[in-house]
């Protein structure tokens, strides 16, 4: 076997085999399903087991509140003062008073609650009182129902993108937000942890001295290529695992959801606010179908293996030129210093993800492969996309380049208080292996 | 038959010379000592026969064959700075090095585990390293060093760390594999440590090398023809001899240094001696490494 394979395969697997990389795998998944569907899920359950009290004074309103499975409600026929002292011994969530009012000026509802209660509870029962009292107007007025729901109108605007090649779009800015978020992100992340772990690796090895007898066997750029590499693909393992594991999480989680929302919907039927519902889920489905998934995902696995081989290097000439973590801390920021500018730039980017500052970074190899990531959800004209991907080649190159000059000289050096100008020396020193 | 030869070979880190046109020749199968104070460009000459580092001029030859990226896996390096993976079980670690020196897999298991039983390691093969002994982790790094056979073992510092026991069994091992064909070359500060093992001595001081040669040569040109003798009586100098050291030893005995005057023969002066005072022992005195390195360190300053 290829000495670099032997290294490759070494950095990989005992990376690979610790609990850490393991434990990170299982909960990254877990922690992104959660995040995606847990708010969802308690928004729709939270009504779950409420239960409310309801004091009609009015006398108008026997039959609006109507119990379901979500929620009870308790008409009760008692003073106002009983029903508040009886409401903690009721273990019910509210007390509803609805007083004698005028139609003309409906006001002195009161919700009497034990804890605080959700918008979305609320705004239930306001819209139940609201479409009672104003059908109670309709009547008086003597206009017919049928004419006046003729009258509303509930409107979509659909957003379609021109291309280049004046093919129609559907695109929702929405979907492509946060998708180009979420990669950004992701690249943000996988970048500074793996060129992190890149650098504790060389540290290791310079500190435990292991590396004089593996230089006696390899060249420094073979070392420093094998351990860029092999925790390159530890990486992309983990990213292979989080997405099949995650495409797991969400089938379970969203098929129970769908049984669960199917029933919510049948209950529900007839009140107007879940009748827009369905279009604003098809509009959300219809916006994810337009973004270009298989572009996305390539692109993704290209800038971050990219993005990481130019980080990566430098964060192995890093490792080479220290002692300790702290010794490397005095490099870490300026050479990440463009990591955290693309990150700070991503607002600037989306408000015009074709203008030229969104361009020129998604075009410099050190911002590209967050900024690009940023800038695929909105559709990126393929000359654009393949200038940058060559850009982060060379770049990569480059800086795998320059790490491997400073490297070559640093791993054997021990004690020495590195600057700049020591790096730069080293990195002129002409003796090529 | 020569199995290293060295040409020329000069290194300057910045500002300090590290080694001077350097030549040395190291015969097959000999214990080659590198000695010298630390600092004098030991290890800097291991690290350019290992390829570590690049020499400024000069060139390496192993059996006549100039030193290259595949050559030097017919080397077996232990650094003085010694270092292992911490969070790498011992099995693991070995297989890897080996595989790095071009053994292949099955081949560098079955070997680290001979090696293993021949150490008493061989229950240790799925520990960490960091769970081992001082002591262990040498052993585990000297069976990393000469698991591929090498031609040509170099061992910088190599006793350092090992206590007396292990330290004999390091020693035996590096005899057999000298039996068997490998040549070894010693680094060393210490210099009587290696003494009773080297046959060859190369002296290194300030990156010079000041002295090679095998080493009984070496001592045979530095003997000044001085002879320590026991004895009781009292000793006065005499035409032939002069006295250079009296002391008394822990047996009430007196000890005597004496240096020869004029070519003699050892006979000539026992029996001067014996007509003068009882005499319990006498001996040539060989010069040790170490008299001669300071000897030819102070005359050159």
């Amino acid at each position: 076997m290829n000495k670099i394979n032997i290294i490759i395969a070494r950095e990989f697997l005992t990376r690979v085999r610790k609990k850490s990389f393991i434990i990170a795998s299982l909960l990254g998944p877990i922690i992104m399903g959660a995040v995606l569907f847990l708010p969802a899920y308690f928004a729709m359950n939270s009504q779950g087991s409420k239960s409310f009290v309801v004091i009609d004074e009015s006398e108008q309103m026997e039959t609006l509140f109507v119990s379901d499975e979500d929620i009870e409600y308790r008409y009760v026929i008692m003073s106002l003062e009983e029903a508040k002292r009886d409401l903690r011994e009721n273990d019910a969530d509210g007390l509803i008073y609805i007083p004698a009012f005028n139609v003309e000026d409906p006001k002195g509802f009161i919700l009497y609650a034990t804890s605080n209660q959700s918008l979305s509870t609320i705004s239930d029962i306001e819209r139940k009182i609201d479409n009672y009292i104003e059908e109670i107007r309709l009547e008086a007025s003597g206009l017919d129902k049928a004419i006046i729901d003729s009258f509303k109108v509930n409107i979509e605007v659909s957003t379609i993108n021109l291309s280049e090649t004046g093919a129609e779009q559907e695109s929702s800015s929405g979907a492509a937000t946060v998708i180009g978020y979420i990669a950004s992100f992701l690249i943000y992340m996988f970048v500074f942890i793996y060129g992190a772990m890149c650098m504790r690796g060389v540290i290791e090895e310079k500190n435990s001295r292991i590396v004089e007898v593996i230089l006696s066997s390899v060249k420094p750029f073979e070392l420093m290529m094998g351990k860029v590499i092999g925790i390159a693909m530890v990486g992309l393992t983990q990213f292979v695992l989080w997405i099949l594991l995650t495409g797991a999480v969400t089938m379970g989680v969203s098929a129970v959801m769908v049984s669960d929302g199917a029933e919510m919907a049948q209950v529900a039927a007839g009140d107007n606010i879940i009748q827009m519902e369905p279009t604003l889920i098809e509009n959300a489905f219809s916006a994810l179908g337009a973004v270009n998934f298989p572009l996305v995902i390539g692109a993704f696995l290209f800038y971050f293996i990219g993005g990481y081989l130019l980080y990566g290097a430098l964060f192995a000439a890093i490792g080479s030129a220290s002692d300790s973590d702290a010794d490397a801390q005095q490099f870490i920021f300026p050479v990440t210093a463009p990591l955290i500018v693309s990150i700070i730039s991503l607002s600037i980017v989306l408000e015009d993800p074709h203008g030229s500052i969104a361009f020129w970074m998604s075009i410099i190899p050190f911002t590209s492969p967050i900024i690009m990531m940023m800038r695929i959800p909105f559709g990126v004209a393929p000359w654009e996309l393949i200038l940058s991907m060559s850009m982060l080649i060379l770049g990569f190159l480059f800086t795998l380049w320059i790490a491997g000059r400073i490297y070559r000289i640093g791993i054997l050096m021990h004690g020495t208080k590195v600057n700049w100008k020591i790096l730069a020396k080293w990195f002129m020193t002409s003796d090529e292996m | 038959m020569d199995l290293l030869n060295i040409e020329n070979i000069s290194k300057a880190y910045s500002a300090h010379q590290a080694l001077s046109a350097i030549n040395l020749i190291i015969p097959e199968q000999s214990i080659f000592g590198l000695l010298g104070p630390n600092g004098s460009g030991k290890t800097t000459l291991i690290r350019i026969i290992n390829r570590i580092i690049q020499q400024d001029s000069g060139r390496v030859f192993l059996r006549g064959q100039e030193m290259d990226h595949e050559l030097v896996r017919k080397i077996g390096y232990l650094p003085e700075e010694r270092g292992l993976y911490k969070k790498m079980k011992v099995g693991e670690q070995l297989v890897y090095l080996a595989q790095l020196k071009g053994l292949p897999r099955v081949e560098a298991v079955k070997r680290i585990k001979q090696w293993l039983e021949k150490l008493a390691l061989q229950d240790w093969w799925n520990k960490n390293v960091e769970d081992l002994s001082k002591g262990m982790a040498q052993k585990v790094q000297f069976i990393a060093t000469v698991v591929h056979e090498p031609t040509l073992l170099i061992l910088d510092e190599p006793f350092s760390g090992f206590d007396p026991i292990n330290a004999d069994l390091i020693k035996n091992e590096i005899l057999e594999l000298r039996d068997r064909g490998a040549t070894i070359i010693f680094s060393t500060h210490r210099m009587e440590s290696v003494e009773e093992l080297c046959d060859h001595i190369a002296l290194f001081n300030q990156s010079q090398k000041i002295l090679d040669g095998p080493k009984r040569k070496i001592k045979e040109q530095h003997k000044k023809g001085l002879y320590q003798i026991t004895f009781k009586g009292t000793l006065e100098a005499k035409e032939a001899f002069s006295v250079q050291q009296l002391t008394t030893n822990e047996e009430g005995l007196q000890q005597a240094v004496l240096k020869f005057n004029e070519e003699a023969k050892p006979n000539d002066l026992i029996q001067l001696l014996i007509k003068e005072v009882e005499l319990y022992s006498f001996a040539e005195k060989i010069p040790t490494i170490n008299e001669i390195f300071i000897s030819k360190v102070t005359t050159e300053s």
